[in-house]
């Protein structure tokens, strides 16, 4: 049997949810998703690519807990220490995956892009190496966001269910507080027809300078990969990934961004590609259209000035 | 208030990765390594609650028998109080259960009320550390953390989602966190300043033993990805390369 733990959030369950019941789905040996919500109904009815749901639906769970989540997964998973888990690498499962890994005493593979006949393949190394380890027995994998197709996995049904008691006790050391969410910023990136993004290439906050000269010309948003926004140069707003926004727009110019999972998961539906990077073995490179080994110091001042 | 931070290095990215010749690893002998980046906004985020309130900062960190030494001064130069190297057998790659549990044996003895350490490194296969390292030390866990705020016996902490979204929690102290990002840019120590500190601080040794834990599965390939279509790259001087990125920029109608 191969368990997913289910992503929701404000809701709505997240897409890593529907990536992983497909691939389970895929794996051939039958698919138990495990659900911690509150007022879970209309969650369950979107996991019909499950044969079985185990939920546990507290008022606890309304908001995500890391120490809830990971005392009542562990229980709920206690004897399913032989099985495969499936879990996503993001924020909640990051928690929950070595949490269950600790408290089972089951290996972890992160960063999982594959699973194959007891082979699990992860991206290390920013994106610049896979990774194929031979696991035997259960273990946890935590899934990168995108691995696998999410149609596959978003069935709507009514699979059966089994009801789970939470391990919410009153000396819960972590206390949720609140849901914030993120600030508006004074451009969009989300509504843009150009990009010009940029990346820890760029070295310095001075250097944006440049960039931001070419947005102007095109009239485009300067947008940015997560080390600029880590450094401050940058708000939150424009971040580009992951933990950012992720952006479709008709030209999506990345400059100086190396191509780290993170930002290929916000930015690789943009229609065109264009990518300067003097690492020719960067991995944005397998992601764009067009791209150049030239340095950016030269080349993005240049077409600022042909444009 | 005893802040806690767990450092170690990884490869640097900048550098070409070799595979070694079984191919289920880099080639370490010629690799150039530094300090994992969310390690740095760890300690960061460490000094500027020391900064703010007081605290008392100790670096911890595996003796890989790489350059962790520079690492270590150069943290007392920004304003750790103590730096420690835990020895024992961890030369090479270390898996992050391995870690968790060596460096939980050395922390416990530390009576923290924090333990910081980076959210992820570049090569923590078998799973992010700070979690794990809450496990061994029997402390609560919060990961992805953009924001501390130490209020008596607890602390206010914010935790990033996807799409921008925060969860803030309040969390009783000793807690392990991992550290997205520090609230300032990680400072800048000037070189004189490391020298300065090589010659004024003791780096301390504890062992470390990480006897019976492991990753609990093997690495058998490592290899570059496969490149997809790829990008088709454009040729020529940086000037003929910008003109021809005008030509397909303005060929999108854009």
């Amino acid at each position: 049997m191969t368990y997913v733990i289910i992503e929701h959030n404000n809701g709505k369950i997240e897409d890593i949810s529907f990536e992983m019941l497909g691939k389970a789905r895929a794996m051939g040996n039958g698919v138990t998703a495990v659900l911690l919500g509150s007022g879970t109904g209309d969650m369950v009815a979107q996991l019909g690519a499950a044969d079985k749901v185990i939920v546990c639906d507290d008022p606890a769970f309304a908001n995500f807990n890391p120490e809830a989540a990971c005392k009542t997964a562990s229980s709920i998973l206690s004897g399913n220490t032989g099985d495969i888990i499936l879990v996503g690498n993001t924020s909640m499962g990051m928690e929950i995956g070595p949490g269950l890994s600790a408290s089972l005493g089951i290996p972890l593979v992160a960063y999982v892009t594959d699973i194959a006949d007891g082979t699990v393949t992860s991206s290390l190394y920013g994106g610049k190496m896979s990774v194929q380890s031979a696991v035997s027995g259960g273990y946890i994998a935590s899934v990168m966001a995108g691995a696998f197709p999410g149609d596959d996995g978003r069935v709507d049904g009514s699979p059966a269910t089994e009801a789970a008691t939470a391990c919410v006790t009153s000396d819960l050391k972590v206390r949720f507080k609140q849901l914030i969410a993120p600030e508006g910023g004074d451009v969009d990136i989300t509504q843009q027809d150009v990009l010009v993004s940029v990346g820890r290439g760029i070295q310095n906050e001075d250097n944006l300078e440049i960039v931001e000269e070419l947005a102007q010309k095109l009239n485009a948003a300067v947008s940015c990969s997560r080390p600029i926004v880590d450094n401050k140069w940058l708000p939150k707003s424009r971040q580009v990934g992951k933990s950012g926004l992720k952006v479709k727009p008709k030209v999506y110019l990345a400059i100086g961004i190396s191509g780290a999972p993170e930002h290929i998961e916000g930015m690789r539906d943009a229609d065109t590609i264009i990518a300067i990077n003097t690492d020719e073995n960067a991995p944005i490179f397998d992601y764009a259209d067009y791209g150049t080994t030239e340095d950016l110091f030269d080349v993005v001042p240049a077409i600022t000035e042909k444009l | 208030m005893n802040i806690v931070v767990a450092i170690k290095q990884v490869p640097d990215l900048v550098e070409e990765l070799e595979l070694n010749d079984s191919g289920t690893d880099l080639d370490r002998e010629w690799l150039k390594f530094k300090v994992n980046e969310f390690d740095e906004h760890a300690l960061e985020a460490a000094l500027l609650l020391k900064d703010a309130q007081g605290a008392q900062v100790t670096v911890v960190a595996l003796d890989n028998g790489l350059d962790i030494d520079k690492a270590l001064y150069a943290a007392a130069a920004k304003g750790a109080d103590r730096v420690v190297k835990v020895t024992g057998e961890f030369e090479g790659y270390v898996s992050s259960h391995a870690a968790a549990k060596a460096l939980a044996g050395v922390i416990s003895g530390m009576s923290p009320d924090l333990v910081l350490t980076g959210v992820q490194a570049v090569d923590d296969l078998d799973g992010q550390l700070a979690v794990l390292l809450a496990h061994e030390l029997g402390m609560p866990h919060i990961t992805v953390v953009t924001d501390i705020e130490v209020n008596g016996s607890t602390a206010t902490v914010q935790k990033e989602y996807g799409g921008g979204m925060v969860g803030e929690f309040e969390v009783q102290l000793p807690v392990t966190l991992g550290i997205q990002a520090a609230a300032e840019t990680p400072r800048y120590v000037p070189v004189a300043k490391v020298r300065r500190a090589m010659k004024s601080t003791d780096i301390e040794e504890i062992s470390g033993d990480a006897a019976g834990a492991g990753a609990g599965f093997e690495v058998t390939k490592m290899f570059k990805p496969e490149t997809g279509q790829g990008a088709e790259m454009l040729s020529g001087s940086a000037d003929d390369v910008a003109a021809r990125i005008v030509e397909i920029i303005k060929s999108k109608g854009v």
